[in-house]
This record gives structure tokens, C-alpha cells and sequence, in this order.
């Protein structure tokens, strides 16, 4: 699906990954976990595309392609999606407008038609109920007034709209009571398959009790340090990080 | 409604450059450059009018030439010279038009560009917008006259009620926007040449948009059109007018003056899309829009103006309502785009006299490029003017590192019962939001295309349908690749 090769990404002056690997197949589930700083988000931003950051080194094939090569909004129609921490307010514009000019975007892309109006009601239907979306939030504006679980269960909404290869969820537990949690892990679960993969960021452990990852990567200093299993997460957990950090000075 | 434009935008998109830059090669039929007496006579003479007509042109010529430019506005630009000015150009026509089918096909031609198909409203009953043409200095067809006619109706140039209804013309032309009123409304009553009139009777709910198209076609000339649009007590309509004007180098004037009036019970609602040319990315050429609108609202009455001003090099423009009825409402809902070198200085007057009267003002301003927007409103409340209510929303929203937005708001109010609201925000376009919908696969030109409707969106949902569809895609082209 994704084979990132020493991927080395800054901003500004301030060199953030340093020679990052990463391979990630279709059908699975890797948690990338790692303390404040450690460059994370950077990497969902950088695989995203976003424009503040540059990458100096590296390569990042996505199902063959050249991922760097693309724009943000090619890499998305190559079927990359970015789950944000913070997803943003569009006053004005509805989520069903949102969402159907994106789906549209990406089917012209493709060479397709654009979906008939019938056909997104109904998969808006389907969609948002997988996440307990209220109807009601996929008429309104993109994100405005939504609270901190909308939002993220939107992102989920969005996603399962979208249908991608490879959705990066970036801390989309942060901020989320023990219940939206419970949601928005079903909605991933459900969406996966054996063509797909998902990569999640996350603080906590708590998350990965809900979206059962394959394999843990700790990200350490713009690096992938350490990876394992789904035990991982848990000595993470109950240790923290500095055994980590001792473990790299020796 | 939302379906049929993200449909259509993609179209649209490619044709990003001002698209109505084009000129029509039609004889015209001039008067020499430059401003004096004998220029308004022969203007006068032209549209064969009553003696008193030139009496009024004669008298604003006199107060003009002691009155001086207004330039308190917040724009820049190099005074017009008004003797270097054609004050009269008309399209060549051997006879009058009879019907639609002796118009030029040159004209067809022009109209068919424009995107104003008479032949097919014709031939449609059911469409519901009649046009009026108004193409440099006259009226060239308006359609639909007879069928609003049984309604007694009138709709027609304004040289034409001149001679078909002088006495409804003498009586309230002039009324609502004095001729002393300003340096531009005297220079208008002194030189206007055409423009729209429009008349409901009692009680009649007009059941089509009336529409008025102005072009500018001729190089060197001025507009100089006139509309008055008057509801009889308990009447509605929605009139609508568009703009355009052909790409030259040199700023081309237009001046015009609009008069409402709104009897008792009446409504008017009047919605404006101006893209006249804007000048090229430099700042050259362009139409100087300085025009004069204004409303008077009887008892229980309304007047509401939305506008989406786009075009023109620099715009200075306060269409306002006059709330003298008790319990009257205005309303101003506006958007104005500035792009490249643009300027806008544009806003609104709510004067209210009478009790329990209401007014709104939404105003949304987008700056891009290195051009400069203000919003620059009044609202007074006077000391009869009992219970009255405001509320004023000024959003400005900037492209660009090097572009202006500014907000003149001023209140008056004398009398301690009335309330007033204001509240003002300015932005920069998220690249927050930018970012967003690209990673849903959206392109950058549809992502600035949903931000700046949504953020439009209370405006243009004032329009009526077919416009709104029109404004959504030209607020679209006008910003198109402006993100800085």
C-alpha cells in the first residue's frame, strides 16, 4: 500500500523527520504512537501534502506511484485520506455539498460521471448511520458549530463517504468521551477490508483497545525507533517513553 | 439550486478571463464630445421631450457646474474629464422598433452573448423575467409589455414613459434622489439619456422579474441611465439589473441614478449583479460606477436591495432606504469583490423617520489581489423614529497580503427607544480551509469557489434563483487564482 523510505521533512530551518521507514500493507492496522514532538502529526501532514513543510530526502511509493510527486488534491484522489485533529469550519458551505463536490472530484479524475443525486442520498444514508451521525449534521455547514465529537465522527462520516485506500487517523481519540470513541472505532473497524489500511496516531493506548492495530511503531525524534505488536502499546501505557530513550543512548 | 451550480462551475472555471469584454460593431448615432447647454438641448431634442424635461436638465446642468467631486470616499483615481466625454450614443436605427423582429441582428447578436435570449422567452411563455435592453444611451427592446399590460403594469425605458406617462414621471422623478443631491445625481439629471421605468398598479403583485440589462458599447461614451420603479400602495415586484461593458484601456463613467418608491403596504425587492469591465490585472481601464440609489418606504411598507458588485475599475455606491412610513422595512444586503487593482467604496443608508421601522444590513466584502474594499454605512435614527431597530453585519474577507478591507460604519440616533446593532469581523481566507478541501480531493478553484459562496451565502440567498445561480459563478471567475 505505502512504503515510506527514509523520509526526511522540515519546516523552515527545523528538520522534524529524519529519516523515517515505514511500510504499510493492504488489510492492516498500524498504531504510530511517540511523545509530544516526536513529529506525528508532521508525518500525517507530510504524506497529506500540506505546504509549509518540505521534504528534503526520501521517497514514499503509494500503490506504485510517487506520492511526493502528487498535489494534495491528487494524492487524496489516489485514494489517500487524512482524518485531521482539528477539522476545520467551513461556514456556509453544507457537509452534502462538501462531500458531493469532493465524491465528484474525485470520479472526473477517474474519468466517471458524476454520481447521480439519488445514489448520494442514499449512500449519505448508509454512511452516517455507520457512525451515528445525526442526519441532521451532514445538512449543515461543514464543521460549524459542531462539538469536539461531531467533528471527529464527521471525519469518520467523511471517510467512509470517500471510501480511500489509505486513511491516516491523526489523534482522532484526542478530545473524544468513552462513548464517541466507541463510534468512531466501530466505524473504522467496519470499514476495513482486505483491500485498505489505516494508520492511526495516537497518544493514548486507550484507542487501540477499540482499533485492534497490527503492528505499534513508536516515533522518536523524527524516526520510527521501535515497532511490535499490540503489547506494545500497552507497555507503553504503563511505562512511558523514557525506557525507550534510554534503551537508544545505549 | 446547489446542484445546478457545482454542475455548471467546472464550465465556467475555464473561462476565467472577463468574458463580456467583447465589442459589437453597430453604427452609432453620436453626439459631439464635451458638456455644455447646447449638448443637453441636443440630448433633449433626441428624445423629443417635453419642455419641462429640458427645464430639469438645464436647471441640474447649472447647480452641477458649482457643485464639485465628492472625495471623502476611500478610493483613488484620476478625475474623469467631463468635456472629454460622448453624452449621447445611440445605436443606429432606421425606424423605431415595432417589434422584435426588426431588431439588428448585430444586437441580437450582442444580447445572445450576453446571455439576455429574447427570442427564447418569446417563444417560453412560462420563463418569468421580462427584460428591458438598455445598450449605451437607450433602450434597444423590452420584452413582455403586453402581457403585463392587462395587469396595468407598465414597464418600459424611461424615454418612453417620458412620453407615454409624463405625469406619473413628472411626479415622482426627482423625489427620492433630489437633483441637488450630489456632484453625480446632477451631472445624471442634467445628461441621463435612458434606463427603466416601471409602475405597479394598486394591489397587483407583479407575478414576473422585471429586468433591466445594461451595456456599455461604445468607446468614449459615458452611461448615464435613469430607473425609477414605483409600487402603488398594497403592490409587489422584484426587479433585477446586470451590467457589462466591453474591455478598453481608457475608465469609461457611469452615472446613474435609482429611484424607489414604495407606497403604503407595497414592496419592492431591487437585486443587482454589476460586472461592468474592472479593468485589466494592471489597474488599466476600467468603469468608474458612481451611482446614486435610493428607496422612500411608505406605512408598512419595504424595500429591500441585494447587490453583487464584482466589476467596474472603481465602485462608489450607497443604495439606501428612506424608512419614512411607520413600521417600514430596509434592507441592504450586499457583496462586493474587489480584485487586482479594483476599488470599492460601497455601503448603505438606513434613515429612519417613522415608528417601529426596521432595517437589516448584511455586507460582505472579498478583497484579493492588491485592491482596496470599504464598507462605508449609516444608519440614523431620528427623534419621532419611536421603537425603531437595527442591525448592521459587516464581514470582510481578504485574499491576499496586499489587499485592503475597510469598515465606516456611523450611527446617529436621537431617540433613547430604538435599538442598534452592529457587529463587524474580518478574515484572511484559511489556507486552513484551503488545505482541508484539497485533501478531499477538491481542486484549489473549487475549494475558493465553496469558501467564498458559503460565506456569501445570506446575501445570495436573497437573489432570486435564476441570478443566484449567475452571482455563485461569477464571484467564482472574479477571484479566480487570487489566493496570496
Amino acid at each position: 500500500m505505502i512504503e515510506i523510505k527514509n523520509l526526511h521533512a522540515k519546516i523552515g530551518d527545523k528538520e522534524i523527520l529524519k529519516g523515517l521507514n515505514l511500510t504499510v500493507k493492504a488489510g492492516e492496522i498500524h498504531a504510530i504512537m511517540g511523545p509530544n514532538g516526536a513529529g506525528k502529526s508532521t508525518l500525517a501532514s507530510v504524506l497529506a501534502g500540506r505546504e509549509d513543510y518540505e521534504v528534503t530526502e526520501g521517497t514514499v511509493d503509494f500503490e506504485g506511484t510517487d506520492l511526493l510527486n502528487l498535489a494534495t488534491e491528487e494524492r487524496a484522489r489516489e485514494g489517500l485520506f487524512l482524518a485531521f485533529q482539528y477539522p476545520i469550519e467551513i461556514p456556509g458551505v453544507s457537509n452534502i455539498n462538501f462531500l458531493r463536490t469532493a465524491i465528484n472530484e474525485i470520479r472526473e479524475s477517474k474519468r466517471e460521471n458524476p454520481i447521480s443525486a439519488k445514489d448520494f442520498m442514499a449512500l449519505v444514508r448508509e454512511k452516517s448511520k455507520l457512525v451515528e451521525l445525526d442526519p441532521k449534521l451532514a445538512s449543515r455547514s461543514v464543521n460549524e458549530g459542531f462539538s469536539g465529537g461531531e467533528k471527529k465522527r464527521n471525519e469518520i462520516f467523511q471517510m467512509a463517504m470517500l471510501n480511500p485506500k489509505l486513511a491516516i487517523l491523526d489523534e482522532t481519540d484526542s478530545g473524544l468521551d468513552i462513548d464517541a470513541l466507541r463510534v468512531v472505532a466501530n466505524g473504522v473497524n467496519t470499514l476495513k477490508s482486505d483491500k485498505n489500511a489505516t494508520i492511526v496516531i495516537t497518544h493514548y493506548q486507550r484507542l487501540l483497545d477499540y482499533i485492534v492495530p497490527d503492528f505499534v511503531h513508536v516515533l522518536y525524534d523524527g524516526k520510527i525507533v521501535k515497532t511490535g505488536g499490540k503489547e506494545l502499546a500497552l507497555k507503553l501505557e504503563e511505562k512511558g517513553y523514557d525506557w525507550i530513550k534510554e534503551e537508544l543512548a545505549n | 439550486m446547489a446542484n445546478y451550480t457545482e454542475d455548471e462551475l467546472a464550465q465556467d472555471l475555464e473561462n476565467q478571463e472577463y468574458k463580456f469584454g467583447f465589442t459589437t460593431d453597430i453604427d452609432a448615432d453620436q453626439a459631439p464630445k464635451g458638456l455644455n447647454e447646447d449638448i443637453i438641448r441636443f440630448i433633449s431634442a433626441k428624445k423629443e421631450e417635453p419642455n419641462w424635461m429640458l427645464e430639469n436638465r438645464l436647471e441640474a446642468f447649472e447647480m452641477w457646474k458649482k457643485m464639485t467631486e465628492p472625495d471623502w470616499a476611500h478610493v483613488k483615481y484620476k478625475k474623469p474629464d467631463f468635456q472629454d466625454i460622448i453624452y449621447y450614443s445611440a445605436p443606429k436605427q432606421t425606424k423605431k422598433y415595432e417589434s422584435w423582429d426588426d431588431v439588428d441582428p448585430e444586437m441580437k447578436e450582442t444580447m445572445k452573448k450576453l446571455g439576455i435570449s429574447m427570442e427564447e422567452q418569446k417563444r417560453l411563455t412560462g420563463t418569468n423575467v421580462a427584460v428591458d435592453f438598455v445598450m449605451d444611451s437607450v433602450s434597444v427592446a423590452t420584452s413582455f409589455k403586453a402581457k403585463l399590460k392587462e395587469l396595468g403594469i407598465i414597464f418600459c425605458s424611461f424615454s418612453e414613459a417620458v412620453q407615454e406617462y409624463p405625469e406619473l414621471v413628472r411626479e415622482h422623478m426627482g423625489t427620492v434622489v433630489p437633483t441637488s443631491d450630489n456632484f453625480y445625481a446632477a451631472l445624471n439629471s442634467a445628461v441621463f439619456t435612458d434606463g427603466s421605468f416601471c409602475y405597479i398598479p394598486k394591489g397587483v403583485r407583479c407575478p414576473m422579474e422585471l429586468s433591466t440589462y445594461f451595456r456599455i458599447n461604445e468607446g468614449g461614451t459615458g452611461q448615464f441611465e435613469r430607473t425609477l420603479v414605483i409600487a402603488d400602495e398594497g403592490s409587489y415586484v422584484s426587479y433585477l439589473e446586470g451590467c457589462t461593458a466591453p474591455q478598453r484601456d481608457e475608465n469609461q463613467l457611469h452615472a446613474a441614478v435609482v429611484e424607489l418608491i414604495a407606497k403604503d403596504n407595497a414592496e419592492i425587492k431591487y437585486s443587482t449583479v454589476q460586472n461592468w469591465y474592472p479593468g485589466d490585472k494592471n489597474g488599466l481601464g476600467g468603469i468608474f460606477n458612481f451611482v446614486t440609489k435610493r428607496g422612500i418606504c411608505g406605512l408598512n411598507s419595504k424595500i429591500s436591495w441585494t447587490q453583487v458588485e464584482t466589476g467596474s475599475a472603481v465602485t462608489w455606491k450607497y443604495p439606501s432606504c428612506i424608512l419614512k412610513g411607520d413600521n417600514s422595512i430596509g434592507e441592504f444586503y450586499s457583496v462586493a469583490v474587489t480584485n487586482n487593482y479594483q476599488q470599492a467604496d460601497t455601503g448603505t443608508k438606513m434613515i429612519h423617520l417613522g415608528k417601529n421601522t426596521k432595517s437589516t444590513i448584511i455586507s460582505k466584502g472579498i478583497s484579493a489581489g492588491k485592491s482596496h474594499n470599504s464598507y462605508r454605512g449609516l444608519v440614523q435614527i431620528h427623534k419621532n423614529a419611536t421603537n425603531s431597530r437595527n442591525f448592521s453585519q459587516c464581514d470582510s474577507l481578504l485574499m491576499t497580503d496586499e489587499c485592503g478591507a475597510h469598515t465606516f460604519p456611523y450611527i446617529e440616533c436621537k431617540n433613547s427607544s430604538s435599538k442598534i446593532e452592529h457587529e463587524a469581523t474580518t478574515s484572511k481566507i484559511g489556507e486552513d480551509q484551503i488545505f482541508y478541501c484539497l485533501q478531499r480531493g477538491i481542486s484549489e478553484e473549487k475549494a475558493i469557489g465553496l469558501i467564498v459562496n458559503g460565506y456569501c451565502k445570506e446575501v445570495l440567498n436573497q437573489l432570486p434563483m435564476e441570478f443566484a445561480v449567475e452571482a455563485q459563478k461569477l464571484l467564482t471567475i472574479s477571484l479566480e487564482g487570487s489566493v496570496g
